[in-house]
């Protein structure tokens, strides 16, 4: 009998994958999606007191230096400011929830309108960045895992940890020093973006923007992509492969790529939420209007509805991309 | 022309330490070479150098390998891949992690052949049902992760054998399959170098597999080639001392022998020597074997040997002729049970995996529970433990009625019961030194700390034949045979009455495994009982008393280990029994049925 039983093991396939198994993948997603809104509702509670501890009073502020005491109390009834704090949160949550972020504090435009355009310019800028860190951050891990422990991987790792140890207002201010004011003078050193007009109608005023965010985001990716890569020329399949006579090219390309790939994708997500978080810095840099410079100036003029919407926009996108690195990190383990 | 040359193959680190030493042999057509030998002793190295191929960090330095008159080692880049493609298969250890998990069968088979896949199908499917395998086009389409292992490895020697080469070479193509599926590739693999005219290279680290598939055998040790000959030659009458050793570590599943650990440790691979690799740890070591390392000789049996006494070890060895040991029948007699155990049921995500099992532990005596892998025996040995949640069932421990779930055990009982892993180097803390390991549980349940700890601990140690001064040691500084006795002192030091090992040496190397079977054999003398689980009859007739035969879950036999494994009832044990390999002995008439 074990004769016959064990040739019918051999012979027969390994079952299925079993259901109780996808519900439990659907079930961890769902946990993880509920446990993301929990995360987003701290955050806006975070937003909201952070906000309203900022120094100075918005009604003062509003009115300017002149005011009486009187006009501040009649505008402080106005925005509802003499109400309890837990109150004014209810009122601003409701509102954020259905969609109405409430009126600019200095320009009395709501905020949604004054925003719209400045999230699309910013969208613009992280999708192109992506569109361009992906595929070069894929081309250098690759050549410097190819080229393991010699001279060109050697000087690759050297100059990225050069790169990632820089901040990167340093490396924006360097990039506009060389190609914007004081050496070469070829590239504009701001990017202001006419309003009304989409960005890449200014293809000059993105290169320095873009050249700056992609260097960060490949140097970052492409050592993860470099080590995922080690690790699969290093596995078996590759060993076989090798033995069994195949091309370098065969190897690297089918053999090699798909799986080193895998690993990679979560890394790429959370490298998009980063580089959403990064716009801050390199938009106010280059004067580029986006989301992130509307934030140092709304920071600036206390425009409080202002801060707390773009704050809890960029959590969403951060918490989004993150929740995508996670499923697709569970979906690659699983396989 | 002989099919395969080997001349002076050497394989050096790229730090200048040698790993392959100067190996040569040769085969002819349809001949199959079993190459064994210990972990570390460059057999796998020399079965990818045939390839042309090192591994990163290492390099074919000298040597020739000529097959089918060509010198692989003399082609260049290009040469060499095409000289893959026709000339050499080779059969991974690992189908799981040898096959590209990204890319379907069908691709993985066709793609290493010379011409296109239209053209190489047909030929393909006839060697896929060679190997028997399914050959339609659903099967061709699936990737490995959806194929069973046994299955795998049908793919991977398919994937060797499509190519029609001289040589095939396998490396330990069986080590992890269930000895019914091992028979069977094994027979498989001896009809298809027959048929196809193949020389073979069957690299294996087990005697027994060594002996049922190779005509001719070769012993590898520190990188070199001790002993080659045909199967009769070197395994009934061994001539080198290191042949005769690894004979004498392996056990039977006919008798119960005593088992001879090689003393000392296998010798790091790349080690350097002054004189013969072995002298170390040879029983007939002289001065002059450290001088000079020793010339292949021609032994008067007909083998070669690289010894310089082989004609007086051929003489002496006659005197190391092993007595069976004999069983005390009922050590436990009328007691009470250390454990019994009744009606346990166990699951593994709401699949049920084990079935009303009952059994009992008697004091003094070693209860061996033996299955394939998928019966269910470490799920079994996890709830003996506690540790698996999913079970129900009536523990007693010497009559008092036991709680399933370790966490509800008093701290009496966990002292009590004790558990070693299958995986010692996963089982000990890497950043703890061995003294510490042995003194965690008795400051847990002694509350002793310092002095006395360390006393005790080394009490511990010096039971398992651990010296005192490898205290201060990290597990990565030890042998996996050290490492397996650091964890058995460790269990040992809580003074328990019942102790579980788990599989605790089917990771060691065959004369490592001799001296854990030998030690635990000592502790059972002084009075431990134990419940081993293993998948290997040859050890369960070497430590059992009773055996309890796994099958799906289900125990299909019971009883004392001499009746069970001479005169096995059930179909299931007889099968078990019949595949399992045994290395031919001349002493194998002998008997223990009396007891």
């Amino acid at each position: 009998m074990a004769i016959e039983t064990t040739t019918a093991i051999a012979v027969k396939a390994a079952p299925p994958r079993r259901r109780s198994r996808k519900a439990t993948l659907a079930w961890q997603i769902g946990v993880r999606v509920l446990m993301g809104l929990v995360t987003l509702w701290c955050i806006s509670v975070i937003v909201f007191v952070a906000t309203q501890a900022m120094p100075g009073d918005v009604a003062k502020i509003i009115l300017g230096p002149s005011a009486t005491s009187e006009q501040v109390a009649q505008m402080n009834e106005n925005l509802g400011l003499n109400q309890p704090l837990i109150s004014q949160y209810w009122d601003w949550l409701s509102n954020v929830l259905t969609g109405n972020m409430g009126d600019s504090l200095v320009s009395g435009q709501p905020v949604s309108e004054l925003l719209s355009e400045r999230i699309f310019n910013s969208a613009t800028l992280t999708v192109i960045a992506m569109v361009l860190i992906l595929p070069l951050s894929l081309l250098v891990g690759l050549i410097a895992a190819v080229f393991r422990d010699k001279f060109v991987d050697r000087s690759y790792l050297g100059a990225s940890l050069v790169v990632t140890a820089t901040p990167d207002f340093v490396l924006g201010s360097l990039v506009i020093a060389l190609f914007g004011t004081v050496v070469f003078k070829v590239l504009p050193p701001v990017s202001l973006i006419p309003p009304g007009e989409a960005p890449w109608e200014h293809p000059r005023q993105l290169i320095m923007p873009l050249a700056v965010m992609t260097v960060v985001g490949v140097t970052y990716l492409s050592r993860l992509v470099r080590v995922s890569f080690i690790d699969v020329l290093e596995s078996e399949y590759v060993q076989l492969a090798t033995i069994k006579g195949l091309s370098t090219r065969r190897i690297l390309f089918r053999h090699a790529l798909p799986n080193a790939l895998a690993p990679s994708i979560p890394a790429a997500s959370i490298m998009a939420a980063y580089t959403i978080a990064g716009s801050v810095v390199i938009e106010y840099l280059f004067a580029y209007p986006g989301i992130g410079s509307a934030l140092v100036d709304s920071v600036a003029g206390h425009d409080l509805p202002m801060i707390q919407a773009i704050i809890m926009l960029m959590a969403t996108a951060f918490f989004c991309f993150n929740q995508l690195a996670d499923v697709l990190g569970t979906l690659n383990k699983s396989r | 022309m002989k099919a395969v040359e080997v001349t002076g193959l050497t394989v050096t680190l790229d730090d200048g330490s040698v790993i392959a030493n100067d190996v040569s042999f040769s085969l002819d057509t349809g001949q199959v070479m079993g190459l064994v030998g210990e972990s570390g002793s460059g057999k796998s190295t020399v079965g990818l150098a045939l390839l042309g191929f090192a591994k990163s960090g290492a390099n074919i330095t000298g040597g020739k390998v000529v097959v089918g008159g060509v010198d692989l080692l003399a082609l260049g880049p290009k040469e060499l891949r095409e000289a893959r493609k026709k000339l050499i298969g080779f059969v991974p250890q690992d189908p799981a992690t040898a096959l590209n998990p990204a890319m379907r069968i069908g691709t993985q088979l066709t793609e290493g052949l010379l011409g296109g896949k239209k053209e190489n199908l047909p030929r393909i499917r006839k060697v896929l049902e060679d190997v028997g395998l399914p050959s339609d086009d659903a099967f061709l389409r699936r990737h490995p992760q959806e194929l069973s292992g046994g299955q795998q490895q049908r793919v991977a020697i398919a994937m060797a054998v499509a190519k029609g080469p001289k040589l095939i070479v396998f490396d330990e193509p069986t080590t992890g399959l269930d000895v019914s599926t091992q028979a069977r590739v094994l027979e498989m693999v001896a009809g298809l170098c027959c048929d196809n005219g193949m020389a073979a290279v069957f690299v294996s680290h087990d005697l027994a597999v060594v002996g049922t598939v190779g005509d001719l055998v070769t012993v590898m040790y520190a990188g070199q080639i001790l002993e080659t000959g045909s199967r009769e030659e070197v395994l009934l009458s061994a001539a080198h001392p290191y042949s005769i050793a690894l004979l004498e570590s392996v056990p039977s599943t006919r008798q119960r022998l005593p088992l001879v650990a090689i003393p000392g440790r296998a010798p790091a691979a790349g080690a350097k020597f002054e004189g013969c690799v072995f002298a170390d740890r040879c029983a007939f070591v002289e001065d002059r074997c450290r001088e000079a390392a020793p010339e292949m000789v021609t032994t008067s049996t007909g083998s070669q040997a690289r010894c310089i006494r082989v004609e007086h070890v051929l003489q002496n060895q006659k005197l190391l002729v092993k007595e069976p040991l004999h069983h005390t029948e009922n050590k436990g007699g009328d007691r009470q049970a250390v454990l019994s155990v009744r009606n346990l049921n166990a699951s593994y995500n709401r699949t049920q995996v084990l079935y009303d099992l009952s059994f009992d532990v008697a004091p003094g005596e070693c209860l061996a529970v033996v299955g394939e892998s998928g019966s269910g025996k470490t799920t079994m040995s996890r709830c003996l433990i506690g540790l698996h949640e999913e079970q129900t069932g009536d523990f007693e421990m010497d009559g008092k009625p036991l709680p399933s779930r370790l966490r509800d055990r008093p701290k009496a009982v966990k002292q009590q019961m004790q558990y070693v892993f299958q995986n010692p180097y996963g089982s000990l803390n890497p950043r703890e030194t061995v003294a510490t390991a042995v003194t965690v549980p008795l400051r847990h349940f002694y509350g002793e700390r310092g002095k006395a700890a360390r006393t005790k601990a080394q009490e511990a140690l010096e039971r398992v034949e651990i010296p005192w001064r490898l205290a201060d040691r990290y597990p990565a500084e030890l042998s996996g045979g050290q490492r397996q006795r650091v964890a058995i002192a460790r269990a040992l030091a809580c003074n328990p009455s019942l102790l579980i090992c788990d599989e605790v040496t089917s990771g060691l190397d065959v004369s490592v495994q001799a001296s854990v079977v030998e030690l635990l054999r000592t502790l059972q003398d002084d009075g431990l009982s134990m419940v081993f689980i293993t998948h290997n009859l040859a050890v369960v007739r070497s430590i059992g008393d009773q055996v309890v035969v796994l099958s799906k879950g289900r125990v299909v036999e019971s009883g004392a280990v001499e009746s069970v494994l001479t005169d096995p009832q059930h179909p299931y044990t007889q099968g078990l029994l019949a595949d399992t390999l045994e290395v031919d002995r001349s002493d194998a008439e002998t008997s223990d049925l009396t007891g």
